[in-house]
């Protein structure tokens, strides 16, 4: 269970020491209609990766259409009037460029890996499927069974994966969190052509989009092209205000078990609601980054030093803070018993290690251990323009700005071991959380609902 | 690693060039050769404070002795796991300490390893990749941790459909040999290595002759070539390696199913390739780009998702190993469809078989594996993988500029012979599910 994004890490003077390098200088402007661009300057070799944004995810759904936004996802790359079929990414492999598209609760990416001379070609394309979309029910059907088909690989083939959304589920009682991204099948199986362009023409505008290109590029250059291309669309919808339905107040624990022959390894996992980047007050974000670093990241963290080596009652452990969403996120721990170990009995070790981090918070040495990986988190991602550009864009697709991805080295510097216990205290809460177990059958010794 | 070779710190610019016309890309490559004779590919790209070390030790799970398979993922998974006087918890602090990522693993060729640290780390990581390639410590307790974690992972590959179509796909088609058994070993066979057989492993495998290194970063030849010798010069010099045949893959025209309760069947399909020093492995490796090389406009991904929306994914690749070449491929469907896709896939295999690729299709191709190649040289960890793998090749240090006209002289006519003596020698096919359709020749 990684992280699935490591998001929102930066990318400024990012080291203990003063000779490390300052992260690239990053260029940020707003069309005339609305649609913001961000140039990452990385000059190493002569490609560019440029993606797009739309501010528009599986939150945004109308209750009973779950899926419609990655289904509208994959209709996407059907062609427009001006570039019909698979024009678009015939394109892209004529040039020998990489392409794909991911849809979150929160957001839905395009992006383009190109030798650098093709950028604008590519803003030509992507500008003219932002409104251009052309779908008849030849491809629409199609590519609703592809869709199946990934649901089928990803969760319907996968206990691991059902047990995720059964967890989702019941974390949140009310938000459109609580729904799968790839929608749930019976809504999926009915998602029809009229449907999806409907969602798109709602969404789909230069006011409600981010543009992120990283590479071999000039900024002036990449102003003057986004102008030509993407400046010549219109405006067709309101920004998309995303006010979705917000959780009550939780008071009861949660626990769901899922039970499937095939499990041969059983697991113990909890998710708690947790503050997201949008939502976190100053400093309590990174206090969750450190304390998740803390908790379970690597083998002297504490969940898996405790469970793994010192009591030898688990097989594996770890936690985990995904916070790129706009109104929550979450706070994961997970464990996998060793054989003779019960979930019962992990379960209970996970909590002592939690108990003692609410109670006594965490040392000096651990503060400044998880400071120093999460720093150079982000002088390893500038090896990387797509991992730049991601970090970027999902960032200012929920709504932070640029300047609050280069601080974020800043923000984590300032974490004190007392914010860190304050936030274990605040947000280990039982009250908000799920526990799920992935059990091979529910014999009574197994069964914990 | 010979004598005269010590002086040599060859540079030849490498200039890639694509479709477009830019002109302004070099990667340069050193050969570094430390004065105790260790050689190592370096390019030096100090704009990021970081530096990528990648390598390989010829003599992967194929070394693994009789009935003890995955004894080379036990070791390499204990490489980083305590040496020298710093036992598992004082290493993974040290690493921790200064955000050192060190990692090993075993293939079926090769033990492999990989280091990234900032650079004003190098000394320390480079020390801590000492200790762990010459002072491992395989303390029991981290073994067995380490054996259990193995176990608990094969346990849960043992019902996993894409795990048992791959492990059964590999068995069926080298019975008898070692690239039929699974790199990460058995249920039976991981119990039964000790902590002997991990240290003679070692010293069997990890040795100087057998060694290819890449570096790539903040890092220049003259501070390179002492770390060299500071890091893998106390290695001994030759490795003591079991002979290995070559092999050919078996049980071609075979369709295997295994029945497992999920409503997706998993498919592997593949046959025999063509060897990486074959002349014709350029050519075989555009045809099968064509066919199913990964590109959204490969002829199966085409015929199989974008048509008839049978599967996510689908798609195969050239596989080339030291004993053996294959093509081996894969997808995922419903049950009730299974049928309809195998035969589906098998009916495009034969239609390139039998009259190979269109001129377009050949443009295109060798336009997209020549363009798309800069794409591979734009992080530090991509050019030091390549590099290595280069070296394992023996490709020669000049392979990235002589690669665009290589791929350039394939013609219409040779792709058509490749495609036949590539594609026509039937497949082996591993299912996993409850597909319709498909009778296994085989009882399971």
């Amino acid at each position: 269970m990684p992280k699935i994004l490591m998001l929102v890490l930066a990318l400024t003077a990012a080291s203990a020491s003063a000779h490390a390098a300052s992260g690239p200088e990053i260029t940020d402007f707003t069309l005339g209609n609305g649609l913001e661009v961000v140039v990452v300057p990385d000059h190493r070799a002569p490609v560019v990766t440029h993606m797009i944004w739309y501010k528009v995810g599986s939150a945004d759904e109308t209750p009973g259409k779950s899926g419609l936004a990655h289904f509208l996802e994959h209709l996407m790359f059907k062609g427009t009037e001006k570039n019909p079929g698979a024009t678009f990414s015939q394109q892209v492999a004529a040039i020998g460029g990489q392409e794909n598209a991911f849809t979150t609760s929160d957001y839905t990416g395009f992006f383009q890996r190109v030798p650098r001379d093709h950028l604008k070609a590519m803003m030509a394309l992507e500008a003219d499927r932002m409104t251009g979309l052309v779908l008849t029910d030849d491809v629409t059907r199609p590519e609703l069974n592809v869709v199946l088909e990934e649901q089928n690989m990803r969760v319907a083939n996968n206990p691991a994966g059902r047990l995720g959304e059964q967890m989702d589920a019941a974390l949140y009682l009310n938000h459109p969190y609580g729904r799968p991204v790839i929608g749930w099948r019976q809504e999926i199986e009915k998602l029809n052509r009229d449907e999806a362009l409907a969602f798109y023409r709602r969404f789909y505008s230069p006011n409600n989009a981010v543009v992120v290109v990283a590479g071999d590029v000039n900024p002036a250059e990449v102003k003057a092209d986004a102008e030509a291309t993407y400046g010549k669309v219109a405006r067709r919808a309101d920004n998309n205000p995303r006010q979705r339905p917000m959780e009550p107040v939780q008071e009861a624990p949660r626990t769901v078990t899922l039970a499937d022959s095939r499990v041969e390894q059983p697991s113990v996992s909890r998710y708690y609601l947790a503050p997201s980047d949008t939502t976190a007050k100053p400093g309590e974000g990174e206090a969750l980054d450190v304390l998740a670093h803390v908790l379970g990241s690597g083998a002297n963290s504490r969940l898996y030093r405790t469970l793994v080596v010192d009591k030898g009652i688990a097989l594996n452990a770890g936690a985990y803070y995904s916070s790129n969403e706009i109104d929550y996120a979450k706070l994961g721990v997970y464990a996998s018993p060793k054989p003779g170990t019960s979930l019962r009995e992990l379960e209970g070790g996970i909590d002592a290690v939690l108990a003692d981090v609410i109670d006594h918070g965490i040392t000096d040495g651990e503060l400044d251990r998880a400071k120093n990986r999460l720093i150079a988190d982000a002088v390893y991602a500038q090896d990387n323009q797509a991992t730049l550009a991601r970090w970027y864009g999902a960032a200012l697709a929920i709504g932070e700005t640029v300047d609050m991805v280069r601080t974020w080295p800043d923000r984590i510097r300032a974490v004190t071991p007392d914010a860190v216990q304050q936030a274990a205290r605040t947000w280990l809460d039982r009250r908000q959380s799920v526990t799920g177990y992935l059990v091979k059958s529910l014999q009574p010794e197994e069964k914990h609902s | 690693m010979t004598a005269n070779s010590l002086l040599r710190s060859a540079a030849i610019a490498l200039v890639v060039l694509g479709a477009s016309a830019a002109p302004a890309f070099a990667t340069t490559i050193e050969r570094v050769v430390s004065p105790g004779g260790i050689e190592a590919w370096l390019v030096r790209e100090p704009a990021v404070p970081l530096i990528a070390v990648d390598f390989a030790f010829a003599g992967g799970a194929v070394q693994d002795p009789a009935g003890k398979a995955g004894t080379a993922n036990l070791t390499a998974s204990l490489l980083d796991d305590g040496a020298g006087d710093l036992d598992s918890k004082a290493f993974a602090d040290r690493l921790e300490r200064k955000a050192i990522e060190l990692g090993f693993r075993a293939d079926r060729d090769n033990v492999r390893g990989s280091l990234r640290t900032l650079s004003e780390n190098r000394d320390e990581a480079f020390e801590l990749l000492r200790l762990s390639l010459t002072a491992p410590r395989f303390d029991p307790s981290n073994v067995e941790l380490n054996r259990a974690q193995i176990l608990s992972s094969l346990r849960r590959a043992s019902t996993s459909p894409g795990d048992i179509a791959n492990k059964r796909w590999w068995e069926t088609a080298f019975e008898g040999h070692p690239y039929g058994r699974p790199v990460d070993g058995t249920l039976e066979s991981v119990p039964t290595i000790t902590i002997a057989d991990l240290r003679a492993y070692t010293h069997r495998v990890l040795a100087r002759q057998n060694l290819k290194i890449a570096v790539v970063g903040d890092i220049d030849a003259e501070t390179l070539k002492p770390l060299l010798d500071r890091v893998f010069g106390a290695l001994p010099e030759k490795p003591d390696l079991t002979p290995i045949e070559n092999a050919a893959p078996q049980g071609l025209g075979r369709r295997i199913v295994v029945k497992l309760d999920v409503p997706q069947a998993v498919v592997d399909f593949g046959g025999p390739g063509i060897a990486r020093k074959d002349p014709d492995f350029m050519t075989a490796y555009v045809v099968n780009h064509i066919l199913g090389g990964g590109a959204f406009s490969s002829r199966l991904y085409q015929e199989v998702r974008e048509k008839r929306g049978l599967a996510y994914s689908v798609s195969d690749s050239l596989i080339w190993l030291d004993h053996a070449a294959l093509f081996i491929g894969g997808t995922a469907t419903r049950a009730d469809r299974t049928g309809e896709a195998l035969d589906l896939i098998e009916k495009e295999i034969h239609r390139l078989a039998e009259a190979g690729p269109t001129a377009a299709e050949l443009a295109e191709a060798k336009n997209y594996l020549n363009s798309s190649f800069a794409l591979n040289l734009d992080t530090s960890s991509k050019i030091a993988g390549l590099l290595v793998q280069l070296q394992l090749d023996d490709l020669g240090i000049d392979y990235i500029s002589k690669r665009p006209a290589m791929i350039g002289a394939v013609t219409l006519d040779g792709a058509r012979r490749v495609a036949k003596r590539l594609l026509d020698s039937g497949l082996l096919v591993t299912v996993v599910g409850k597909p319709e359709g498909i009778a296994s020749t085989t009882a399971n």
